[in-house]
């Protein structure tokens, strides 16, 4: 299929031509508008050699079957063909009436910021990696606008104290600002109204402002779920506390595309000249009052609110990259044949969380997605797929059962009680005998219990090199009178040695290729073990088979 | 007698050299001193039997001396020739045909001593002069011979399931476990006949009862391994090399050796805590495993058929998956092992490391038909060791990788363990290689892996199946790259 990527607004462009090689290797033809990726330092040549056809009219790239681009024009539904497919950014929630006009015009619309998160849709997850980046912007220009400096330094002429910066909301954007802003060296505090990432803000080095009034439980998708009035008033308060002791103020509120107010306009008014505010959340109308989305704005007492919504759009070179990557990821998914074919398989989940228009119908909002993965096992096992496995082998298969602990004290004892009796019965010197079997196997499981698991091999085959040490019982034998015992015993001792021998070989030649990245194979383990093992077999008397080890590993290439 | 002397103080310091040599072995570091120590040990043991044996030799020092050379050249001889030539995919044959050595050692010196003890009646017969013929040690030859030879064929069994010459299903006869019962009730009552036998005056019919329960024993441990299946093999070698443990210890009980005792109880533990730390590894309880009769129900399991569609896929896609990969983790199995392919595979880590790939392997306990069977075979094809993990320590890490390569693993990485509460597997702790962004399953066919039980692994859709040899699909990757 044809893929256009038309990008002729902006300085983002959807796919990067590494990401266009990824395309192309799936079987599509790839289309870009000439100088689409100018602003993001992407030559059309680099496009040229991954395969893509360069167009000047960004009218052909429109036209393609499937158009993948970063920024949507009013009048998208227009300049595409019917049938056709869209990917981008859509906002189906804060834009219905675009969802609804590219449904009539029967084309199937896929937004890339609707992705359902799980685990296994990370990887599209373009909003996540567009606030990734917003959010590390937001205080890089919130540090060019503040009067001050972000980490304290120490002068010759005295110290500064490092800013205070606050951060609402612990998103992917707030995070990525909570670490920005901690590398610059601020002091950053941060509050969530979901009390579960309290952990994830102190893992970045910021402070968690703990406020449990003002938190509510987790929603179902993963996203922030409204609050209660009572919960609404209570967090107001502390944000206008926390801001009223802040330099900068990171505002990252947005609730499935829609901005609650965070920083009433009294809240800015008690905050000092100079300070800062950078409202995320500006997309989707602003988390304070004061924003005017797409700008910058000073208030009565001098604090500047910036409302910026072009964030990622000011790292066109990253933000490209990125969102490439996940182009390609969902292109990916979405060819299984790798022919250049697309299908789009709206039992998944992930398909059909993206797909908002299709077949001239409106298919926002999808069905919920539950993020938790224990309850899924259970519609898995329902709908029969191990049934009979399940009843053929129901009794072997139960996991494990313990013994209840009696029972393991009761058979405890009553070993002990026969064990001392037939010691009691025996005579001395077997009572000897005993003493020492019962310290060996103490011995045994000490020796053995740490043990590392990669060694269990050879280990096994030393110890089976061990007991062939019954060799001694049989040529102790070898020397009777009786010619049926020595028959036997030399029959013993012929097997016994097999295994000696054979044992400890294989154990050496397992080890020798147990080796570390850092070695190499002659490394100084080798040198070590091959004299060490001559001058043990010379002792054994027969042949010098021990020197032959050295080769015996055969050859790894 | 100094040369008993002698012999004692050599005894103390080969156990002592045994004892070091097995705590050496736990680790990689020291692993390789250990082996020397067991050898040095095994030297200094066997060096001074010998000069114990010529002195106390009944016929001419000649004679026995010329045995005892004829059986060490031919010990050596078999045993090097084995040991250099096995391949390590075999290596778990090996081992198990090694323990039925020590077995029949054991049951062939059970009788020389039962022999030497109430037949030969002479005053003198070498190392047990000093026993009469007693109840205790008529009873320490009894047990001997009995361990002995349910050792022998159980590992003779083993051997022949692991290398394929018996098949590999569970034999499952009416009633077994009451069965194994009245042997060992059979083999009790025999050895009151055969204490009455022997009696006080030693006789020559207590041989009978001795034999009839050799066979009984012999029977018995055919059947103890025949009836386990094939996926709990490693447990059963384990088991087996503590049996040939205990067998050893019970000839130095009849032979009032201290050495063989000490040696013997230290591989008869060794193998029973290795054994425990298998099957807990599986979930299983280790009565079950000895038991047997795992995977009774694949036929049932098998015959549902696949259970959704899977998605195939190519080496050369699988090669620009790699490429594009910052993360990749390769979980082997038994089929690595049957395909030969672990040098590819090596080459192939070693190729994505020159790449910048993060390339790592993550082993399953029970990977493989021996416990830390798939840690040797990568060791032999140079895979460092340190990017070898075990199962704990790499499971948290599947969400962060890109890629992972399933070579050969079935059960091992099987998600029913965990979601299907009415798998046989259930409650097995696998490798959770589907939280990786992509799977690759090398596989020749969709059929199921030694427990019998279907796989949704490969219907995930992050899941590519890629059918064919092992090796073959490795090396075109590689050509791919």
């Amino acid at each position: 299929m044809q893929i256009g990527i038309p990008d002729d607004a902006g300085p983002l462009v959807a796919a990067t031509p590494s990401a266009v090689g990824r395309l192309t290797a799936l079987g599509h033809d790839v289309v870009v508008t000439e100088g689409a990726g100018a602003a993001a330092g992407l030559p059309d040549d680099d496009y040229r050699a991954a395969g893509a056809l360069v167009v000047s009219d960004p009218a052909v790239a429109w036209e393609s079957d499937v158009v993948v681009c970063t920024v949507v024009p009013d009048d998208v539904q227009l300049r595409m063909r019917p049938g056709t497919t869209l990917v981008s950014r859509l906002a189906p929630a804060a834009h219905p009436d675009r969802i609804r006009a590219l449904a009539e015009r029967g084309i199937t619309a896929l937004a890339l910021d609707a992705v359902p998160r799980i685990s296994r849709a990370q990887s599209l997850d373009v909003l996540s990696v567009l606030s990734n980046v917003a959010g590390y912007r937001a205080v890089v220009e919130a540090a060019a606008e503040y009067s001050g400096m972000f980490g304290g330094q120490v002068t010759a002429a005295g110290s500064t104290r490092p800013a205070t910066v606050f951060v609402i909301g612990a998103g992917v954007a707030g995070l990525a600002a909570l670490g920005a802003a901690t590398a610059l060296g601020a002091r950053v505090r941060a509050f969530d109204v979901r009390p579960e990432v309290a952990e994830q803000i102190e893992s970045m080095g910021a402070e968690f402002v703990s406020e449990p009034e003002a938190q509510q439980q987790v929603s179902a998708d993963g996203y922030a779920a409204p609050l209660t009035d009572d919960q609404l008033a209570a967090a107001l308060r502390l944000y206008t506390r926390e801001a009223a002791a802040a330099d900068v103020v990171v505002t990252t509120a947005l609730v499935r595309g829609t901005a609650p107010t965070t920083l009433t306009a009294e809240a800015v008014a008690a905050m000092r000249p100079g300070s800062v505010i950078v409202d995320l959340a500006a997309p989707g109308g602003g988390n304070c009052e004061l924003t005017v989305p797409g700008e910058r704005v000073v208030s009565g007492n001098g604090v500047v609110v910036l409302g910026y919504t072009d964030l990622p759009a000011r790292m066109p070179r990253h933000t490209s990259e990125l969102y490439g990557t996940a182009v390609a990821n969902l292109l990916t998914l979405l060819t299984p044949g790798k022919d250049g074919e697309l299908q789009l398989d709206l039992d998944d989940v992930v398909q059909r969380g993206i797909t908002v228009a299709r077949g001239g119908e409106v298919l926002w909002p999808p069905p919920a997605v539950q993020v938790s993965a224990a309850p899924a096992p259970a519609a898995r096992a329902a709908d029969g797929t191990d049934g009979g496995a399940g009843a053929g082998t129901a009794g072997p298969g139960t996991p494990a059962r313990r013994r209840p602990a009696w029972l393991a004290g009761a058979l405890a004892v009553t070993g002990a009680v026969v064990g001392g009796l037939a010691v009691a019965a025996s005579p001395d010197e077997t009572v000897g005998h005993f003493t020492v079997l019962a310290l060996a196997v103490v011995v045994g499981f000490y020796v053995i219990r740490a043990v590392t698991h990669a060694l269990h091999t050879p280990l096994m085959s030393q110890t089976n090199a061990v007991s062939g040490i019954i060799l001694v019982g049989a040529l102790l034998q070898i020397g009777s009178s009786s010619l049926l015992v020595t028959v036997l015993a030399t029959i013993a001792a012929a097997v016994a040695s097999i295994n000696v021998f054979g044992g400890f070989l294989v154990t050496r030649r397992m080890l020798r290729m147990f080796r570390k990245a850092d070695d190499d194979g002659g490394g100084p383990g080798g040198r070590v073990t091959a004299p060490a093992g001559a001058a043990g077999k010379t002792g054994a008397g027969p042949s010098g088979a021990a020197g032959a080890t050295g080769t015996t590993g055969r050859s790894a290439r | 007698m100094t040369t008993t002397g002698l012999v004692q103080g050599a005894s103390v310091v080969a156990a002592v050299l045994f004892i070091l040599s097995l705590a050496g072995l736990s680790r990689q570091e020291t692993a390789r001193r250990g082996v020397n120590l067991g050898m040095a040990g095994m030297v200094l043991a066997l060096g001074a039997t010998i000069a114990l044996a010529l002195v106390r030799s009944e016929r001419p020092v000649g004679v026995t001396a010329a045995l005892i050379l004829l059986v060490l050249v031919v010990g050596a001889t078999v045993g090097t020739w084995r040991a250099r030539s096995v391949e390590m995919t075999q290596m778990p044959e090996l081992i198990a045909l090694l323990h039925s050595f020590v077995g029949l050692a054991a049951v062939l010196v059970g009788y020389g001593s039962f022999l030497t003890a109430f037949l030969g009646g002479t005053a003198a017969s070498g190392a047990n002069a000093d026993h009469g013929g007693d109840t205790v040690h008529a009873v320490e030859i009894y047990l001997g011979v009995l361990i002995g030879a349910v050792t022998f064929t159980g590992s003779l069994v083993a051997f022949g399931k692991l290398s394929g010459r018996l098949k590999s299903a569970p034999v499952t006869l009416p009633g077994r476990n009451w069965l194994n019962l009245a042997v060992v009730a059979a083999c009790a009552a025999l050895l009151a006949w055969y204490l009455t036998a022997a009696g006080p005056d030693g006789g020559g019919t207590a041989v009978l009862p001795l034999l009839l329960m050799t066979v009984l024993a012999l029977a018995l441990g055919w059947h103890l391994v025949a009836a386990i299946g094939g996926g709990d093999m490693p447990v059963v070698v384990s088991m087996l090399n503590s049996y040939s443990g205990w067998a050893a210890a019970a000839a130095g009980f009849m032979l009032g050796n201290d050495l063989l005792i000490i040696t013997g109880a230290l591989v008869g533990s060794s193998g029973a805590i290795l054994s425990y730390i298998m099957c807990r590894a599986m979930n299983r309880s280790f009565v079950s495993v000895i038991l047997g009769g795992f995977g009774t129900g694949p036929g049932a399991a098998a015959a549902d058929g696949p259970v959704g569609t899977h998605r195939e896929t190519t080496p050369d896609a699988v090669a620009s998956q790699l490429v594009g990969a910052r993360s990749v983790i390769i979980a082997p199995g038994y089929g690595m092992a049957v395909a030969k392919a672990q040098y590819p595979v090596a080459d192939l880590a070693a190729k994505l490391a020159e790449r910048g790939v993060r390339v790592r392997f993550a082993i399953h306990p029970v990977a493989g038909r021996l416990p830390g069977h798939m840690n040797v075979l990568l060791a032999e094809a140079k895979v460092p060791y340190d990017i070898v993990e075990g199962m704990d320590e790499i499971n948290g890490d599947f969400d962060g990788t890109d890629v992972v390569l399933v070579i050969g693993a079935n059960d091992t990485v099987n998600p029913a363990a965990q979601e299907d509460p009415g798998s046989p597997i259930a409650g097995m702790p696998v490798l959770e290689v589907w939280h990786a962004r992509d799977v690759v399953v090398f596989k020749r066919s969709m059929a199921t892996g030694y427990a019998g039980v279907q796989n949704p692994l490969f219907f995930k859709d992050n899941t590519g199946m890629l059918f064919g040899d092992a090796k073959d699909r490795v090396e075109d990757i590689i050509k791919a790259l």
